[in-house]
């Protein structure tokens, strides 16, 4: 090696160097932005999040502020949009995968859906507000964000799904279709169950999208922070976690909840990660053996 | 008999239900679209498409409304073009250190750490961007307000800096392991092999990295509206500054009449902004497939 480097001239060895020198310092900075944020989040959040915070509802006359009522939005608008998401981008996928013989249908339905996620989350807003809100009569309520975030997550199911669907083996269809079975009943016994770990992934990729978003439900989901049931909820107006963080930072100067909220976000989104990484590797496991 | 048509008739109904559910993001495309124009023509009709595109005052709320968008429009296009020129050598270098140099060990710890700065929710670096940049930008610029263009230019540097590390790992990932043998063997150094036959080999897909940092950049609302201050100045860069996103979200709770007209007007701006970026996406996504299969 020491031979092979010195046959090597000064000018190229030194071109070596600066651009090694270059790609450390990139990932250094990479590295401590991660760090920085991680720390800086965590650090100002932590001491501020309290049982108290945790565990009630604004109060004027208490003077206090809780998150309980952004919290619980949250975890509707996180149910109402997979209800919904699911079933439609599964199918959308099954239909491409299973069904479609015309290309240029299946050309036109997967050029839509690239569109889809290439649109920003404001426009989803506005179009959702128009939509959901004043043409169906939906007024501002977290089943307007919901469904706006329905055709947001929509190309996350459908390309994981899809992925996971032309991962089945042709022969496992052949099999069933030879044991007599219709296509439905092969969809439904065989095709479904052997690509759950890619149906798993859409929906733990949208669970993250649903918790980050902020600018989509904005005008479709309200600042509202209202204690309600699941029901109630959902045909009234609430905050999510983001749209309460943006609110108390930028509007009300409460910058100790905001930090607490950031910090619940940032460990969140440490869970969704570690627990897509859990799920591709214990898939991976499964089909390897 | 019976039953095999009646089971014909249920396959029927079931293909028709799938179509149905693979036809929906397609409606759900031309349903934005024509929301989108529907909304957004008649104001730059009223207002005149030069006057809304090329004015440089806007005013919407003062007694002689002034709906000029140029402003927006080149923040946006310097905003990201900032971004861009940050999070690009940063993204592309790191990359190519975790595609090529990186120790199993090291990238055991780097990607999941990346994988989070992509997770974190942008309201969360608009916060700290509020708290810890913006205070900064006014100390060490001394300027009388840190809210600024260069605020919002670093923030979108950060937030595009994982999807363009992710996308041109991947790239790089998938150049044939030949090429870089046979450049090694003809005796250049890894480090000259990564650079001039990698990164070449990869170059579509380095291509798609930037352009999804292009849409992701111009895209963002909360981030850019939390530190760039959100008035509507032409651009520059230690002023406050309000993007094509931002005018639309900032002004949308309390408009009417042709001010929110308007406001649907700036969001097919924006619209056609994202298609045109997608379009080029497309190129060299389709570009770079056409390569990996030569």
């Amino acid at each position: 090696m020491t031979e092979n480097n010195s046959s090597v001239s000064a000018k190229r060895r030194t071109y070596a160097l600066i651009m090694k020198a270059l790609m450390w310092l990139a990932l250094f900075i990479s590295c401590s932005l991660v760090a920085f944020l991680a720390v800086y989040v965590l650090a100002r959040g932590l001491p501020n999040i309290s049982w108290e915070l945790l565990s009630t509802k604004p109060s004027y006359l208490r003077e206090t502020i809780g998150i309980l009522p952004d919290i619980l939005n949250t975890l509707y608008i996180l149910i109402a949009t997979l209800a919904v998401v699911l079933p439609l981008g599964v199918g959308a996928a099954v239909y491409l995968n299973e069904y479609a013989k015309n290309k240029r249908l299946v050309a036109a339905i997967e050029y839509a859906s690239e569109t889809l996620s290439g649109i920003p989350s404001i426009i989803y807003g506005l179009v959702g507000m128009l939509f959901f809100c004043q043409f169906l009569g939906m007024r501002t309520s977290l089943l307007a964000g919901a469904l706006t975030l329905v055709v947001m997550n929509l190309p996350t199911v459908i390309r994981t799904t899809q992925e996971s669907l032309k991962t089945v083996p042709q022969s496992f269809r052949e099999g069933a279709f030879a044991l007599g079975a219709g296509r439905w009943r092969v969809i439904r016994t065989v095709v479904l169950p052997s690509s759950v770990d890619g149906i798993v992934t859409g929906c733990i990729l949208s669970v993250g999208r649903i918790i980050g978003e902020s600018a989509a439900l904005l005008f479709t989901a309200g600042f509202a922070h209202a204690l309600n049931g699941f029901f109630e909820g959902l045909s009234s107006s609430g905050a999510t976690l983001t749209v309460a963080l943006y609110v108390y930072a930028k509007e009300q100067g409460e910058f100790g909840v905001a930090f607490a909220i950031a910090a619940i976000l940032m460990l969140l989104t440490l869970i969704i990660n570690l627990s897509a990484d859990l799920a591709g590797r214990y898939f991976k496991r499964r089909r390897d053996t | 008999m019976k039953a095999k048509s009646s089971n014909q008739a249920l396959e029927k109904v079931i293909h028709g239900i799938f179509l149905i559910l693979g036809l929906i993001s397609v409606g759900c495309v031309l349903l934005i679209s024509v929301y989108l124009i529907v909304a957004g023509l008649p104001a730059i009709r009223e207002i005149g498409l030069f006057e809304f595109l090329l004015g440089t005052r806007w005013a919407s709320t003062a007694a002689e409304p002034s709906y000029g968008i140029l402003p927006f429009i080149l923040t946006s296009v310097y905003g990201t073009a900032g971004a861009i020129l940050l999070g690009v050598p940063i993204g592309f270098l790191s990359a190519v250190y975790i595609a090529k140099l990186a120790s199993p060990r090291a990238r055991a710890v780097i990607e999941p750490a990346i994988g989070l700065l992509s997770g974190i929710p942008s309201v969360v670096y608009g916060l700290v961007g509020m708290m810890a940049l913006v205070p900064a930008i006014r100390k060490v610029f001394d300027v009388p307000d840190g809210a600024s263009l260069l605020a919002a230019i670093i923030v979108l540097a950060v937030i595009i800096l994982p999807s363009i590390i992710k996308v041109s790992v991947t790239a790089l990932r998938a150049v044939p392991k030949e090429y870089e043998d046979a450049s090694l063997a003809l005796g250049a150094t890894p480090v000259e092999t990564y650079f001039r036959v990698s990164v070449p080999a990869a170059k579509s897909g380095i291509a798609a990295a930037v352009v999804l940092g292009v849409g992701r950049a111009i895209g963002e609302a909360m981030a850019v509206m939390m530190v760039a201050g959100n008035v509507a100045n032409m651009p520059s860069l230690f002023e406050s500054v309000r993007f094509l996103t931002t005018a639309v979200a900032s002004e949308m709770s309390y408009s009417s009449g042709l001010q929110r007209q308007a406001l649907f007007s700036i969001a097919l701006v924006l619209f056609l902004f994202i298609m045109l970026i997608n379009a080029t996406l497309n190129l060299f996504l389709k570009k770079g497939g056409k390569e990996g299969n030569d």
